[in-house]
């Protein structure tokens, strides 16, 4: 562990040498990461690959998001420089970068881990992008330089009305998409609480737009050994079947999720 | 050193056995596992059929250990020969299909199938999954049952057949002792413990099933005991697991009398626990001037402690 930037109370960003997985990283990857085995947790956790980083244009780093909630991302939370962190990735299917249309990305609270490294690349590719991201409170979003800086447009909502909108970043994302025109596109892609991603893929359906939801389920392995992190996907005779997530996503189509089997 | 060990007519280069339900189908680890480098490789229960398997939540980490209740989510025999068998041949794995059923001639006819495919090395028979109502425990809950399953399997295989037996039950070598009058080559011991864990906030089961089977180091020492009572009351070989996560693990599984052993569970914490295990293996016997890996099947010293002089 390179650096442990702490950016509040709750969220922190952890830089790791890990080179090699930065070599090979598509946005919207995971890795899983574990800072020592206790008697409570000896599992490692998913956690998507945030920044990728360079010097002297050299990737010489990655980082993880992390925000405190239980034993593992309270250890991560802890981690001093020098602490040995184990880290397996990269891992996953990535985004969809080919489109030519305008990406919108959604992300509420730790959900914009994703989408740094998706910005980049859509910024390489000169793709016009716009950042949907919700937090509860104005101090609790991060990083708003960083996506300006590659040229993303942001729409803020906070729950308490502190910065942005006031209310969930889906009531901004409504209203974008009732004033898209018939001729114009958007490609939308999410990640945050399961109950947000439901509701960015039915409004992309309901307006007639392509989406990726990147979805977050109680992991085991990571590497499809386990069967635990399965999600209820739609197969050709539109019947539910449970696809694991590690493998199969963590990136998803968000009409081919059968939310309502979630 | 040697680090042969045989099970029925199956030799295998080393005891370390990637455990059934926490390996896939194998396939998904090639990138990262030399699968010709592991003893075997038990892959995920088949039924003749695929099946779905429980909702999430399917697993939850309790001390030391995790519960899970997956329901046997799998594509069914014939997509395995198919799709997963081929690229496992290929890489020279020595594959032990575990097998399901919910009736006698279920696990018959899977076992047909199986054992008309090059490049299966064992059938494994899955009589103990406490997570699904149908099929596997209720044979592997009754001394009559197990015997039922063992026998039908028996009947249409060459194979090395290997019941896999459930620690929920009270005296497990009478389970063994069913087995191999039935024709069991070997069994293998434990599959998981029957199990519950509470979130008490939401007041919920941590798991959609409500009940799911414990493994981990948790349930080590348990599974010792009982892989030791059973080394005492069969012949055949006994392939033991339970909370194995290094060298040491493996060797106290080999000294209460297993020949091989299977890891699961850690294998989802580090799943490059196996060179880790193997070469503490091979410095286990180096330090103790040993030659043979079968040397410490058994070996467990049980005469009286010497007295300390004061």
């Amino acid at each position: 562990m390179l650096r442990n930037t702490r950016l509040s109370d709750d969220y922190n960003v952890l830089t790791l040498a890990a080179p090699q997985i930065g070599e090979l990283t598509q946005p919207g990857q995971f890795v899983m990461v574990k800072a020592g085995v206790t008697i409570d947790s000896i599992l490692r956790r998913p956690f998507s690959i945030f920044e990728v980083i360079r010097e002297r244009e050299r990737i010489t780093a990655i980082s993880i998001l992390n925000k405190r909630a239980g034993t593992n991302t309270r250890a991560l939370y802890a981690l001093e420089t020098g602490d040995q962190v184990a880290c397996l990735g990269p891992l996953g299917r990535p985004f969809t970068t080919l489109s030519a249309r305008h990406a919108w990305m959604v992300a509420g609270g730790v959900g914009l881990a994703p989408f740094a490294t998706l910005a980049e690349s859509l910024a390489s590719s000169a793709t016009p992008m716009t950042l949907f991201y919700g937090a509860r409170r104005a101090r609790e979003l991060f990083y708003l330089e960083y996506f300006e800086r590659l040229g993303a447009r942001l729409v803020l909502a906070t729950e308490d009305g502190s910065r942005g909108i006031r209310g969930l970043v889906t009531v901004p994302l409504e209203v974008a998409l009732a004033e898209l025109g018939s001729r114009d596109a958007a490609m939308i892609y999410a990640c945050g609480p399961e109950p947000m991603l439901e509701a960015v893929a039915t409004l992309a359906t309901r307006y007639g737009q392509p989406s990726e939801v990147s979805v977050e389920r109680v992991m085991g392995c990571g590497l499809g050994g386990c069967y635990s992190c399965v999600v209820p996907v739609r197969d050709a005779a539109n019947e539910s079947r449970f696809v694991r997530s590690c493998i199969g996503g963590p990136v998803f189509n968000g009409a081919d999720i059968m939310w309502e089997k979630c | 050193m040697d680090l042969r060990v045989t099970i029925g007519t199956l030799e295998l280069p080393n005891p370390i056995i990637a455990a059934s339900g926490c390996f896939g189908y194998g396939v998904e680890y090639d990138e990262i596992v030399d699968l010709s480098r592991l003893g075997g490789v038990a892959v995920k229960g088949l039924f003749l059929k695929e099946r779905d398997g429980h909702p999430p939540p399917r697993i939850a980490e309790t001390p030391a250990g995790m519960l899970n209740a997956i329901g046997l989510q799998g594509i069914g025999v014939h997509r395995f020969v198919r799709e997963k068998l081929p690229l496992l041949r290929e890489r020279g794995a020595r594959t032990i299909v575990n097998i399901c059923g919910t009736t006698l001639d279920e696990y018959a006819e899977v076992a047909r199938v199986l054992s008309d495919h090059e490049g299966v090395s064992a059938l494994e028979l899955n009589i103990s999954c406490p997570n699904i109502k149908e099929g596997g425990i209720q044979f592997g809950c009754s001394l009559v049952g197990t015997a039922q399953v063992t026998s039908a399997v028996r009947k249409v295989t060459r194979l090395p057949v290997i019941p896999k037996l459930t620690p929920n039950v009270t005296d497990v070598p009478s389970f063994a002792r069913a087995a191999q009058e039935s024709g069991a080559d070997a069994v293998s011991l434990v599959n998981t413990f029957l199990a519950m864990a509470i979130d008490v906030e939401t007041r919920r089961p941590k798991l959609s099933n409500l009940l799911g089977g414990l493994s981990g180091p948790a349930i080590r020492p348990i599974a010792i005991r009982m892989v030791w009572e059973c080394f005492n009351a069969v012949r055949i070989p006994i392939l033991g697991m339970g909370g194995i996560t290094d060298a040491t693990d493996v060797i106290e599984f080999m000294l209460a009398g297993s020949t091989a052993v299977q890891i699961g569970t850690a294998n989802f914490a580090d799943p490059f626990v196996w060179n880790k295990v193997l070469d503490g293996l091979d410095d286990y016997l180096r330090r103790h001037q040993m030659t043979r890996v079968t040397d410490l099947i058994g070996q467990i010293d049980t005469s009286p402690r010497k007295e300390v002089p004061v």
